[in-house]
């Protein structure tokens, strides 16, 4: 619990509730006037928009979405637990009659819910953002040691820093297709896709930070690793990397932020199974409970990003050597 | 081949430095020789390349003609034998002052010494300099006084031949300052390291050096002349004061600063380049 209120940025209450309570009231009273203000005129706003799916849905019709939405997760998993039940039973009446017969273990194939789709776009998001991570860091912290190397690579890096995952996708989405060849793949080519589209545009921020990171290295520092006679290594370790730190962590928190933006709308091209094809199959299938349930995944897309943002503050407070920086 | 060879010596040390209009003379005809043991003060206005001509010692810079030899060996590269005090401490803020030490004595004896003798060793140097008690401070930690006590801690801790030190003293106030010019006379009276210092202050200079080297103002700049302090060790500060001897001297630096090497527009300079220094540490 005391973990979860430090990422919020509300730690300081833990220690002495007692004092800070009027602290605590004022601090969480202003948001939730906002937030109250904000619900008010969403009501008032949506009830006046008229769509060919219906009036456009309040706080009301969103929350009641929402309930749904868990209903079906819990209907859907209830199914899968009846589903394996069956299947074993029929195993085992197989096994009875003749023990030497063959038994087939199907795995359940039945719709994704709206949290497996969570699921499925956490998963890639995460794995697009590593990728790009463990490219931008090594190559960020080449260029930023090298002038010629950073002078070379820098108008390619302003070159392709603002194309939009649209513009990559189709591209990507042939390469993948003609590459990416195998009988029994270990992983979609949707997700291929998604994941390969959010780490070309999530690279740059964090390519570019650790680069200006590496390269603004104090001069005195860079003298007391020549009079030490540090290896290249002993240099990048002790002297590069620590100082670059703040630095790459912009970079990072920057493009995780991208990569989950990028990634609802390569979800929703590629058709990965995740939030961003939850908003294009809603779109697509046109119900009058169609807006109510994109609400509920624009809620949840953005709660998501704000908790990712909040994990990387968490980490680059754990990783950070001058704790007295306020991070926000 | 019938002297001996000389402990440290600069000799005939120019250099130049780029510059959009042509290169830059900073130092010229630089000759400097420097006994084992002996503690040298640099002293002159602004600007006139008194940290280019340690720079040059340290390897930092190369001279553009001229050279520097240490021990019969030509001085090309940084190295440790040569460990600089920086103004500013330059400690890495990541470490702990025990960390900082640690970094440069892993560097120098990795090889030579056991993990216990390392250790030892780092805790011995930190001793010296009254750091014992902050090992595990991070810099952020502790004052800029305490800062730069381990700054000379990780020198003293190379074991240098020679000790560099660029206006150790510069950025701290006065009452800190003295207390750090007694504990390094302290140290060196045990250890009689080589120690060039780049200094401001004509006190200072007096009370520690067995020489003064004062230096003409840039651009161009060379040795202008060089005194001979010969005041008995260990030395008081405030059985100084009433010295004619040590009044005497610091008259000869004075003279020298403020009518021989006087220059309309050095003065303001200083100033600035103080306040810049206040700032900084800020």
């Amino acid at each position: 619990m005391s973990n979860i209120l430090a990422t919020m940025g509300l730690s300081r209450f833990i220690e002495n509730p007692k004092a800070n309570f009027s602290q605590l009231g004022k601090s969480l009273l202003i948001p939730l006037i906002g937030l109250l203000i904000f619900l008010f005129i969403w009501e008032i706003g949506a009830k006046s928009v008229h769509t060919s799916l219906g009036t456009f849905p309040g706080p009301a019709a969103v929350y009641q979405q929402s309930i749904t939405l868990i209903e079906e997760h819990k209907a859907e998993r209830a199914k899968e637990v009846k589903f394996h039940e069956r299947q074993e039973l029929r195993n085992a009446k197989k096994l009875e009659k003749n023990p030497d017969a063959t038994v087939k273990v199907r795995p359940y194939t039945g719709k994704p819910t709206f949290f497996d789709q969570i699921l499925t776009s956490l998963i890639t998001v995460l794995a697009g953002f590593i990728i790009a991570s463990l490219i931008a860091i090594p190559a960020g912290i080449l260029i930023g040691l090298n002038g010629t190397l950073y002078s070379a690579f820098n108008p390619l890096i302003q070159l392709f820093k603002p194309v939009s995952p649209l513009a990559w996708l189709p591209l990507v989405t042939m390469v993948v297709s003609a590459v990416y060849v195998s009988k029994d793949p270990m992983f979609a080519k949707s997700f291929i896709t998604s994941l390969i589209t959010v780490s070309l545009c999530s690279l740059w921020p964090t390519l570019l930070n650790t680069a200006v990171g590496v390269s603004s290295i104090s001069k005195d520092l860079q003298n007391v690793s020549q009079v030490l006679r540090l290896n290249w290594l002993t240099h990048i370790i002790k002297i590069v990397l620590p100082s670059a730190i703040p630095m790459m962590f912009t970079g990072l928190r920057l493009s995780l932020g991208i990569a989950w933006m990028v990634l609802i709308a390569a979800e929703m091209l590629a058709q990965n199974p995740g939030l961003g094809k939850f908003v294009w199959d809603e779109f697509q299938n046109g119900s009058s409970n169609s807006l109510g349930r994109i609400m509920v995944a624009v809620l949840i897309i953005g709660l998501i990003g704000f908790l990712l943002d909040r994990c990387m503050l968490f980490l680059q407070r754990k990783m950070s050597w001058d704790k007295t920086v306020i991070l926000r | 081949m019938t002297q001996p060879p000389k402990h440290l010596e600069l000799t005939k040390v120019d250099i130049d430095f780029p510059t959009p209009n042509g290169p830059f003379k900073a130092l010229q005809d630089i000759n400097l020789t420097i006994n084992k043991g002996e503690f040298v003060s640099l002293i002159g206005h602004s600007g006139c390349g008194k940290s280019t001509v340690l720079n040059i010692v340290a390897g930092l810079y190369q001279a553009t003609s001229g050279g520097c030899l240490l021990d019969g060996k030509e001085v090309n590269a940084p190295g440790p034998e040569r460990a600089v005090v920086f103004q500013n401490h330059s400690l890495l803020p990541w470490l702990s002052a025990y960390e900082n030490v640690e970094l440069a004595v892993k560097q120098v004896f990795g090889r030579s010494k056991s993990k216990a003798e390392m250790r030892e060793w780092i805790e011995h140097n930190l001793a010296l300099v009254h750091m014992d008690h902050a090992m595990d401070k991070r810099p952020d930690e502790i004052s800029g006084g305490m800062k730069q006590r381990v700054g000379i801690a990780r020198a003293l801790a190379m074991e240098p031949t020679v000790m560099l030190m660029d206006e150790p003293f510069g950025a701290l106030d006065a009452l800190t300052r003295a207390h750090l010019q007694d504990s390094l006379m302290e140290i060196q009276k045990d250890l009689n390291n080589t120690v060039i210092m780049i200094t401001h202050d004509v006190d200072e200079a007096v009370l520690l050096s067995d020489r003064i080297v004062m230096m003409t103002n840039g651009p161009a700049a060379t040795v202008g002349e060089i005194l001979n302090i010969d005041l008995p060790r260990p030395r008081n500060r405030i059985a100084l004061a009433d010295d004619p001897k040590y009044n005497h001297y610091r008259h000869e630096v004075l003279t020298f600063l403020y009518e021989k090497q006087r220059t309309p527009d050095s003065i303001p300079k200083k100033k600035e380049a103080k306040l810049k220094v206040a700032q900084d540490m800020q």
